[in-house]
């Protein structure tokens, strides 16, 4: 099973464990926290960023949300029941009866059918990062004003949870209709607070919304994030400035902070579906080779460098291409079977210059493409660079800005880089397609095309059981690193610090989900 | 001297040009763009298609030459554009940090300007004795701490000793003078630091210049008062260079916020540069730049009035 | 003290040149004393660390000063000392490449600007007025992302030339306008009516006139590369990681430790301040020293 998410370490964080789970929450107070990216604009469906759900989810609802406190359960949202159909066909949404929009107007089947209608064909003029989500979606049918139809044309294991994504925000249908680019630049939605101002390059504000569905809450008044990243957000914090951060916090920083504020602090952990893989541009010499990527991947000492890098970097745990832990992820020992997990190093790295020599490379130089992002980019970057070293390749850091960075993946003008991948949840469709033919995603950057992988995938989406799906990920896993494509290096790991008065909010593996703000509340 | 004006103002026509050309092309060739930071985000799976169609809307699939007419057809009716990144207005987007950045240029030059000149000029007077030493230490040590470490100092200071830290968004003099001040001036003091260092410099070096100018001489063999001699010939001459440094350095204050901004968490014009570099915002950058420029040529065109105005020596021609 | 060491080797004009300039100027010879063991320590760094700079040492992470590690360690477990050494070869070498590159091109522009006037002055003057007009962190932005990042022993040419231009426009025009007043001089008049080419005046009668201003701009530009560089570095747009650079080691979460590693704030710091510090000390010193109408 799941391990459990809320983790508390720190000083005296095990003694406030039992206590806190105790406490009824107080009304009241206005929670001011750090956000440290700001999005282009407001349409929850156009963004994929912490830095854009973080400002928005508390003024939105969606039809299920996940249960932060019971990670992966999912909780009912604006619709208080659903039922799927055995074939996993037919999707039933009942709505709850009293839901508003913060207009004033009340929500109905008509709304959710607008906004899905938008995340799934999106009209001209209008972005829909989720469209792939929904490409299963027949048709979308509103018997009455609280029932909403979804109609599938083929099963997807994953459609219960892209309903709890707090990516798709619902939306007016009325203002949709009158512009269907109205979220782009307002916020109308049913959430527990609603949108005062937002000062660009300085703070976001929100107040409680009376008319909000959920009995008593929210607790809070009201928020106040302000944009603030690095150490002024550290120093911030310290300073007793603001209550929390929500995306995630370096070992560093947290030790910081415990230090400092000690008993006023709480640190939440938890693994993370992110990770930074090392992707190796198949088009190029002498990266086309498999042997020479394979070597590359097993010079990486993964077990002794999540033990060193954890303690600098917030990476921890070994995995594969899902999180350990996740009920689908590869265990200790089928880890064992891939190349590059060996614990015996040594043996691994004379593996490893044994096919560089079997390849004809030697001496091999290449430059690894990185962001000029400090973490974990950076320690990742310097440990896989210090790693190759050690089998007498040299690596040249290339670190770059977001958009040059991009380019020169999107372009192929790269030998090796690291490159970041984060979801919302769990869930083998989001995690493998990154690793589809070039053909079939836009997200490969590895300018390579595997059949074999793209079969995989398919099957494994459609497939109908779990033992079922186990068998073909891990099939997917064993092929995708004898090839090497990518080498997996170490999976991020999360952890927040918040103030000690904070209450209601749980760490969950993803950095997007939780932050609607509904259960949290200010312990005086 | 009219004449003149309009001569200077008519010539910086040309070099705004020049900065636009430059700027729009130097950006151009930039890899990459906005869109794919902007659609993908923390890793969005996001279509060609969609990422071309949005690359369209910007205008960004425009031949260059048609890109940068379309700019400087609005720059001339001063619409600087929209924002890439926002869509909004660039001149909003300016307006509403330009406040902040040109409080902090302002004090910073206050600062620097009350410290500069009587340090500068004790230390001019006073050449090679333990005086002057002390001030050129002090001084070049200004212009030694960068900035940014000056700052990073300061608020690990506060912190450390006060446990208190500047408010974390800003607040204009005219709402709550006190809490606009308390956050402004340690900013202004890390950055006023250096410039006041700059201009102290000048102001020493110059005076040093002029004292042995054969006039200077001449009025002390001929006995008059020391200070006198200061007061009337060697400061006036003197202050030629100083207002040319103070000038050039509050104009390069602008771009020199860029790191500073960053570390105080300041919302000014040098934070949103940043933002606006990392994220390919061409229009942006380009109007920031443009703007810069502006500051840049008009402050230059002040001080050399002001030079024109103190030294009939120079001839304009 | 610097005259001792080497004066056996120079002849006895420069040594007791030299000799004078450390009784004129003791500041000034005290910070050429500094500058000469900072340059020695950056040439001889293989030398005289025991540690790899660039290699990371887990079992050594955030040690605090010890005689293992004067100066401690840094998150990665690297010695700072070695670092902050090896980082003096990164500043000393940027510092000195791009001023020299940026005070000869901007000398040159300066004096040709104020020696042929008219036209040519106003053509050189907007030129100089656009550069001028440039922040510097688009500049350098601009040139390290389009022509990357290009290593030559180790030294990002890329970023010599990004920290350069700036420096151009500012010599240029400080000397033209040290060059103006020359030109009004009788004997650049004479010169001019005896016939002598115009590269002849520039070179034989201009540019020794303006080579006072041309050396103190020159120390006073390697302290502003020194410092820009590590502005850039602390950006992240200059020196990238692992490369050992003062304004890099305080960049991302240095100022996190502040508390139990204050080292990490402090030192890298120390090291721009003290570079910077002696070459605008000696800048400073060269000037009264050199400019001959300073001597009475």
């Amino acid at each position: 099973m799941l391990r459990s998410c809320a983790l508390l370490t720190g000083l005296a964080a095990a003694l406030a464990l039992p206590a806190a789970a105790q406490e009824t929450p107080k009304r009241g107070g206005t929670l001011q926290f750090a956000i440290s990216g700001e999005p282009p604009n407001y349409d929850c469906h156009a963004n994929s960023s912490f830095a854009a759900i973080h400002w928005l989810a508390p003024h939105y609802s969606t039809l299920l949300k996940f249960d932060t406190a019971n990670y992966p359960k999912i909780l009912p949202g604006v619709a208080q029941s659903y039922e799927v159909s055995p074939d996993q066909l037919t999707y039933t949404f009942k709505l709850r009866p009293n839901v508003k929009f913060h207009d004033g107007s009340a929500m109905t089947s008509t709304d959710i059918k607008a906004t899905y209608e938008r995340l799934r064909n999106p009209p001209q003029g209008v972005v829909s990062l989720r469209q792939a989500s929904f490409e299963d979606i027949a048709a979308i049918e509103t018997p009455d004003p609280l029932t909403v139809v979804f109609k599938l044309s083929k099963p997807d294991a994953s459609m219960l949870a892209n309903f709890a994504s707090p990516w798709n925000c619902i939306y007016s249908a009325a203002k949709l209709q009158q512009d269907p680019n109205f979220p782009k630049t307002n916020i109308l939605g049913t959430g527990a607070f609603k949108f005062v101002e937002h000062v660009k390059g300085s703070h976001w504000i929100g107040q409680r919304f009376e008319d909000y569905y959920e009995q008593g809450k929210p607790y809070l008044d009201g928020f106040r994030a302000v944009l603030l990243s690095g150490a002024p957000m550290i120093n911030a914090m310290n300073g007793g400035q603001i209550m929390a951060e929500f995306r995630g916090f370096s070992p560093a920083e947290r030790d910081r902070l415990v230090q400092s504020l000690g008993e006023k602090v709480q640190v939440q952990e938890s693994g993370w579906v992110c990770k930074l893989d090392i992707l190796f541009n198949t088009a190029k010499k002498p990266f086309d080779d498999a042997r020479v990527r394979r070597a590359l991947s097993m010079a990486i000492d993964r077990w002794g460098g999540a033990k060193n890098l954890q303690r600098i970097a917030f990476v921890k745990e070994v995995g594969g291409i899902l999180r350990p832990g996740y009920e689908f992820a590869a265990s200790k020992d089928e880890l064992a079977q891939y190349p590059g997990f060996s614990e015996n190093i040594q043996a691994a790295r004379e593996h490893a210059k044994k096919l560089l020599a079997e390849a004809g490379v030697q001496n091999l130089k290449l430059t690894l493409t990185n962001r000029t992002v400090a973490m974990p980019y950076t320690p990742t970057g310097l440990f896989v660079i210090d790693q190759w070293r050690q089998i007498g390749v040299q690596a040249e850091h290339s670190q770059l800005e977001t958009a040059p960075y991009q380019a020169s993946l999107q372009s192929g003008n790269y030998e090796a880089a690291l490159n970041f991948a984060c979801d919302f949840m769990d869930e083998p469709n989001l995690q493998l397609i990154n690793y589809i033919s070039k053909d079939q995603s836009s997200l490969n950057y590895g300018n390579y095309i595997d059949r074999k992988l793209d079969e995989l995938y398919e099957k494994q989406k459609r497939a109908t059981s779990k033992d079922e799906r186990k068998r073909l990920i891990r099939e997917f896993e064993q092929h995708l690193f004898k090839e090497s494509y990518t080498a997996p290096v170490i999976w991020w790991h999360r952890y927040i610090v918040h103030d000690r008065r904070l209450k209601g909010w749980h760490i969950t593996p993803s950095h997007y989900l939780g932050q609607d703000l509904v259960d949290v509340w200010i312990a005086q | 001297m009219l004449r003149y004006v309009v001569n200077r103002v008519l010539l910086a026509i040309p070099t705004l040009i020049g900065v636009a050309v430059v700027t729009f092309f130097m950006l151009r060739v930039v890899p990459g763009d906005i869109v794919e930071i902007k659609l993908r985000g923390d890793g969005g799976n996001v279509s060609r298609e969609v990422i071309e169609q949005e690359r369209e809307r910007l205008g960004l699939n425009k031949p260059l030459v048609i890109q940068f007419v379309d700019w400087m057809k609005g720059l001339v009716t001063l619409d600087l554009g929209r924002s890439m990144w926002t869509g909004n207005p660039v001149s909003e987007e300016i307006g509403s940090r330009l406040e902040l950045s040109l409080q902090v240029a302002v004090m910073a030059a206050v600062i620097a300007v009350l410290i500069a000149i009587p340090l500068g000029t004790l230390s001019a007077l006073y050449r090679d004795t333990a005086v002057d030493y002390v001030i050129r230490i002090v001084t070049i040590a200004g212009l030694a701490v960068p900035s940014f470490w000056l700052g990073m100092l300061i608020i690990l200071g506060l912190l450390w000793a006060f446990n208190w830290l500047p408010p974390l968004t800003y607040t204009p003099f005219y709402v709550d003078p006190i809490a606009n001040l308390s956050q402004l001036i340690w900013p202004a003091l890390a950055v006023g630091y250096r410039y006041s260092a700059v201009v102290a410099r000048m102001v020493r070096s110059s005076i040093v210049e002029v004292m042995r100018e054969d006039y200077i001489r001449t009025a002390r063999a001929k006995g008059v008062f020391e200070r006198l001699v200061v007061a009337r010939h060697a400061m006036k001459n003197a202050m030629l260079p100083a207002i040319t440094v103070i000038g050039l350095e509050f104009a390069f204050l602008i771009g020199g916020l860029v790191v500073t901004e960053q570390v105080f968490n300041l919302n000014g014009i040098g934070r949103l540069f940043v933002q606006a570099v990392s994220r390919n915002d061409f229009m942006l950058i380009q109007s920031l730049v443009m703007l810069i420029a502006v500051v840049f040529i008009l402050v230059n065109l002040v001080v050399d009035l002001l030079y024109a105005a103190l030294d009939p020596r120079i001839r304009y021609r | 003290m610097a005259a001792t060491t080497t004066g056996s080797t120079l002849p006895s004009r420069e040594r007791s040149a030299l000799l004078r300039f450390v009784v004129e100027q003791p500041l000034g010879a005290a910070a050429f004393v500094v500058i000469l063991v900072m340059a020695l320590a950056a040439a001889f760094a293989d030398w005289i660390v025991p540690y790899d700079p660039e290699a990371i040492d887990f079992s050594a992470m955030l040690a605090a000063p010890s005689p293992a590690h004067p100066f401690g360690t840094d998150a990665f477990g690297r010695d700072i000392l070695t670092r902050i050494i090896y980082g003096a070869r990164t500043a000393l070498s940027i510092g000195l490449l791009s001023s020299l590159l940026g005070c000869a091109a901007g000398a040159v522009i300066g004096v040709a600007s104020a020696y042929f006037g008219g036209r040519t002055d106003l053509v050189v003057q907007r030129f100089v007025d656009i550069l001028l007009s440039f922040p510097i962190i688009v500049l350098a932005l601009v040139v390290v992302a389009m022509l990357g990042r290009r290593l030559v022993l180790g030294i990002d040419v890329n970023l010599i030339v990004a920290i350069a231009i700036p420096i151009v426009p500012k010599v240029a025009r400080v000397i033209r306008s040290a060059a103006l007043s020359i030109r009004e001089m009788p004997y650049i008049d004479a010169a001019r009516a005896a016939g002598y080419s115009h590269a002849r005046i520039i070179f034989r009668h201009m540019c020794p006139n303006v080579v006072a201003p041309f050396l103190i701009m020159l120390t006073a530009f390697i302290a502003q590369a020194i410092l820009l560089e590590a502005s850039l570095s602390f950006l992240g747009l200059g020196v990238s990681e692992p490369k050992p650079a003062w304004g890099l080691m305080l960049a991302g979460n240095a100022s996190d430790f502040y508390r139990e590693a204050p080292w990490m704030v402090i030192f890298p710091g120390l090291a721009i301040s003290l570079a910077v510090f002696a070459f605008n000390l000696l800048g400073d010193s060269l000037r009264d020293w050199l400019d001959p109408k300073f001597r009475t």
